[in-house]
């Protein structure tokens, strides 16, 4: 864990670059640092292996400070990774990886096998890429190369500034696809720079959106696409990735209170006529304070020769409440091949069925407003 | 025909003293160009490390005022200093090429992708290593070019350098001159341009046996 507090930084002629900033980059965990150009994302990044020094405020890893560390030890427990120009062009790619490792005074077994693990982990075939030098490889392969540098010396923090900025498209595109993948492996603290929200926004646990040496807003990508902090924030995303971030309507909306519950007083005929009159399976049992005790089964009523409603609850059956956040709902009830669930309060008091029809026509309208048709 | 058996047999005589003559020639100009380096190549990453315009401008502005000097009167210069021989004549070699091996070898350190300085910075290169293992290496090509071209004027300005009693094929012209003897003129200037040319070859061939080894690297 990374711990920034009230660090602020002033260049000798005055400029004041950083402005007491706040950050917690979590262990294990994709933090962007994003924001335009001269925000002081870079120098920020830069902080942290005392590429450039702070001049207020305390930075912590682990809960030590980095003052205290030799930068150039520092440097060497931290992945560095850059453009793609960061390799060095007069080394094999062997060379380039082995770097870190060989500073520290590996084995040569060690590293030979530290290389090839890491050229297979990064998808390049050891045996065909080890003897090339870099200008023999395309700009995505060569950023490989520079993602699997950083990572040789197994350092638990790596700084990526821009990697992948100046690869095409389509590369670009695979390889923030491959570092996603990557991390569910590796599980470092990645603080990742970049311009590109749409970057930011697919690869991001935590993005942190700058401005002026300020941090704006810092949250998961669905906390800045729901609830943009300001206009600047706004803008910066843009109006057409908001849009997609549509929020669905909350859960309330969709209840159908038309249903009224079973009470635990009615007897087991009526229940069945009731049952059989709507052809439902299943119905909500209530007591008298309207307090939902369970989803009475039909399967159960046939079967069991008890007279007490009670007994006739499937307990498989939970009822959702209604300030549940309606994508988990959405994935609740895929998974479960539900067709219909009771929703209670916070009291767990019997509010109504979900009303599956309009739920699928709110689903299906905020589709469009996504940019679908 | 008579001039050509002339010439052979001018060189069956004088061979001896004709090599002695070449070989303090390749002596004087080796000298000035290994100390040159020596003395360059050091001076060049300093200057590259300088903050201080000021002091890079001053450095190079008084190599360019050594290169400017016309070659005769820096080496009638160096007769009240040091006085006559090979010393004072290498002494004004060196002079001489400070500034271009200076200039590569500084024009190939700034050369290097900052970007690249800068990941071996961040990746814990001290400021030593990242000189040895980075930016020679890279501004290599740089500064051997400078080398070459260097090479091959000194070898062209020892020439002078018999003026002040220093020897080498100038040697060889300057008795031309005094006996009147055309095989004379003709084989000293015969042999500094074979020197140079020679030596020129020697470091392009250099040159592309350590691009194959590393092939294409930028």
């Amino acid at each position: 864990m990374i711990e920034l507090r009230k660090v602020n930084k002033v260049y000798e002629d005055g400029t004041h670059v950083l402005k007491d900033i706040d950050l917690l980059f979590e262990s294990g965990k994709i933090n962007v640092l994003i924001g335009p150009s001269g925000c002081g994302k870079t120098t920020t990044m830069r902080l942290l292996n005392r590429l450039t020094e702070h001049t207020g405020g305390e930075i912590f890893i682990d809960e030590k400070n980095i003052a205290d560390f030799n930068p150039i030890e520092l440097r060497r427990h931290m992945g560095y990774v850059i453009q793609s120009i960061g390799l060095f062009p007069h080394m094999t790619i062997y060379d380039n990886v082995a770097t870190v490792p060989r500073l520290l005074k590996w084995d040569k077994s060690k590293i030979d096998k530290r290389v090839n693990e890491l050229l297979e982990l990064v998808n390049l075939n050891p045996e065909q890429y080890k003897k090339r030098y870099p200008s023999e490889l395309s700009g995505g392969q060569q950023q490989r190369i520079g993602v699997a540098r950083a990572l040789a010396a197994e350092p638990a923090t790596i700084l990526m500034d821009e990697p992948f900025s100046a690869l095409d498209p389509i590369s670009r595109d695979q390889l923030q696809n491959e570092l996603v993948r990557l991390q569910e492996d590796i599980q470092k603290t990645i603080i990742f720079v970049t311009h590109d929200m749409d970057e930011a926004l697919k690869i991001a646990d935590q993005i942190i959106l700058m401005k002026d040496g300020r941090v704006v807003q810092k949250g998961t990508p669905r906390e800045i696409l729901t609830n943009p902090a300001n206009d600047f924030v706004r803008e910066f995303i843009g109006e057409e990735r908001l849009k997609t971030a549509e929020p669905l309507p909350s859960l309330s909306n969709f209840i159908d209170p038309t249903i009224q519950a079973i009470h635990l007083s009615e007897s087991k005929e009526s229940v069945i006529k009731k049952l059989m009159e709507q052809q439902c399976f299943t119905y909500p049992l209530v007591d008298e304070t309207n307090q939902f005790l369970g989803q009475l089964s039909l399967q159960k009523i046939m079967n069991e020769s008890s007279v007490h409603l009670e007994d006739f609850v499937d307990p498989s059956v939970q009822a959702l409440t209604t300030d549940q956040d309606i994508e988990d709902v959405l994935e609740y009830l895929e998974k479960h091949k539900h067709h219909s669930l009771p929703v209670v309060d916070n009291e767990n008091m019997f509010v109504g069925m979900i009303d599956m029809k309009e739920l699928f026509r709110s689903v299906r309208s905020v589709y469009g407003k996504r940019g679908g048709n | 025909m008579e001039f050509i058996r002339n010439y052979f047999e001018f060189w069956r005589d004088r061979y001896p003293s004709i090599l002695e003559y070449a070989v303090q020639h390749l002596i004087m100009s080796a000298l000035s160009l290994v100390i040159g380096i020596l003395v360059t190549i050091p001076l060049a990453i300093l200057l590259t490390r300088l903050k201080r315009n000021f002091l890079k401008s001053l450095v190079f502005n008084i190599a360019n005022v050594f290169q400017t000097v016309p070659t005769i009167a820096m080496l009638a210069l160096m007769i009240p200093i040091l006085g006559i021989g090979m010393k004072p004549a290498v002494t004004a070699m060196f002079l001489y090429s400070l500034l271009p091996l200076l200039r590569n070898t500084y024009a190939g350190i700034q050369s290097i992708d900052s970007g690249i300085v800068d990941a071996a910075k961040g990746m814990g290169y001290n400021s030593f290593q990242s000189l040895i293992k980075v930016e020679l290496p890279l501004a290599m090509p740089y500064i051997m070019s400078g080398i070459r071209v260097t090479s091959v004027y000194i070898i062209s300005w020892v020439t002078m350098a018999a003026v002040i009693g220093a020897g080498g094929l100038g040697g060889l012209i300057i008795s031309g001159i005094g006996f009147n003897d055309k095989n004379l003129i003709f084989t000293g200037t015969l042999l500094a341009i074979v020197l140079a040319v020679a030596t020129d070859l020697l470091f392009a061939r250099f040159e592309k046996s350590r691009n194959r080894t590393r092939r294409k690297t930028i």
